[in-house]
């Protein structure tokens, strides 16, 4: 929001134009970098994307991808120019390959082994619980009780 | 007895999973540059901005490349170290001042002194962002082919220097 206020107040104002933005008049680009931007990891403040992110070297990234869709490069070879400088780690999502197997499938193999010795101990107990049947003795005991219960309230 | 084994085991594994979670430093993130040739440059040098300094002066040496700026502490706490290592002449370490003003570089090496023979200019952080650089200080050790073979991210320390940064170089100056 802040951005677009801002952005919003470079281009009302041309008389304070101070830095120049390359492409703020490209809605196009502009919005090419904000896709490309939310995908993308702000290495200084690790929690936060390219688009949101203030630091310095997110300025500096985001300049390199507006030249880079400047130079018509596609998107994926925007990505691979930071994976190759970067790694993995620049992506918020990180793809699937053998270093990462463990990290998307682990969930799962976690939801498998639950899932089933939660079935496996239903099961166990399914055939321990056997049907107690009352004698009429435990009756009678059952029916005084609740008389007396009754008596008491 | 058996009943609690289970459970206990389970317990201990993610005791050990969440004790070395914590040992880890989620700030060092693996370069995929390890390995790599190291990006070619031409900045100017600090001293003589008419003159370039380039990675293609180096061929056949082993040496460091480390980013700095004075405006980064961590480059504070570094610099006794880098000036120590520059000293013993082990391996020279070339400067590339990130993201710097040029009066305030000037001043920062005059008082702290000076331990690389020739100083890059980062001005616009081009260069680091071709090496992958997110947090000055950050230090590359550079084979005779111009592979980058280690990189440091944050201050290097004493013991860093002694156990890793030293027989690396070693290692890479007998090949």
């Amino acid at each position: 929001m802040k951005r677009l206020i801002l952005i919003a107040l470079l281009l009302s104002g041309p008389a304070w134009a101070g830095e120049a933005r390359p492409l703020a008049d490209d809605p196009a680009a502009e919005a090419r970098l904000k896709h490309l931007a939310v995908e993308l990891r702000c290495l200084v403040c690790q929690n936060q994307t390219l688009a949101d992110s203030n630091a310095p070297l997110a300025e500096d990234l985001r300049r390199e991808v507006r030249e880079m869709i400047a130079k018509d490069m596609s998107d994926k070879e925007i990505i691979d120019f930071l994976v190759a400088r970067y790694g993995d780690f620049v992506l918020y999502r990180p793809p699937l390959k053998a270093t990462t197997t463990l990290l998307w499938v682990g969930p799962f193999v976690l939801l498998m082994i639950g899932a089933t010795a939660l079935i496996m101990t239903l099961r166990r107990r399914a055939h321990q619980v056997v049907d107690v049947p009352v004698t009429d003795e435990e009756h009678r005991r059952v029916e005084q009780l609740l008389a007396e219960g009754g008596k008491r309230s | 007895m058996n009943r609690f084994l289970l459970p206990l085991s389970i317990f201990i594994v993610v005791v050990i999973f969440l004790g070395v979670g914590l040992k880890l430093n989620p700030r060092e993130i693996p370069s995929p540059l390890v390995g790599k040739v190291a990006p070619d440059f031409s900045q100017p040098q600090l001293y003589d901005p008419a003159k370039v300094f380039s990675p293609a002066d180096l061929k056949g040496k082993v040496w460091l490349l480390n980013f700095w700026a004075s405006w980064c502490s961590g480059c504070r706490t570094e610099h006794p170290v880098l000036m120590e290592l520059a000293k013993s002449g082990e391996v020279p370490i070339y400067g590339m001042d990130y993201k710097d003003q040029h009066d305030e570089a000037m001043t920062w090496l005059k008082r702290w002194g000076n331990p690389y023979p020739v100083v890059g200019v980062d001005d616009a952080g081009r260069v680091g962002i071709n090496y992958g650089v997110y947090g000055v200080p950050e230090t590359y050790v550079i084979d005779k082919q111009g592979v980058i073979r280690y990189k440091q991210i944050g201050p290097l320390d004493p013991d860093t220097v002694a156990k890793k940064i030293l027989p690396l170089v070693k290692q890479l100056e007998s090949q």
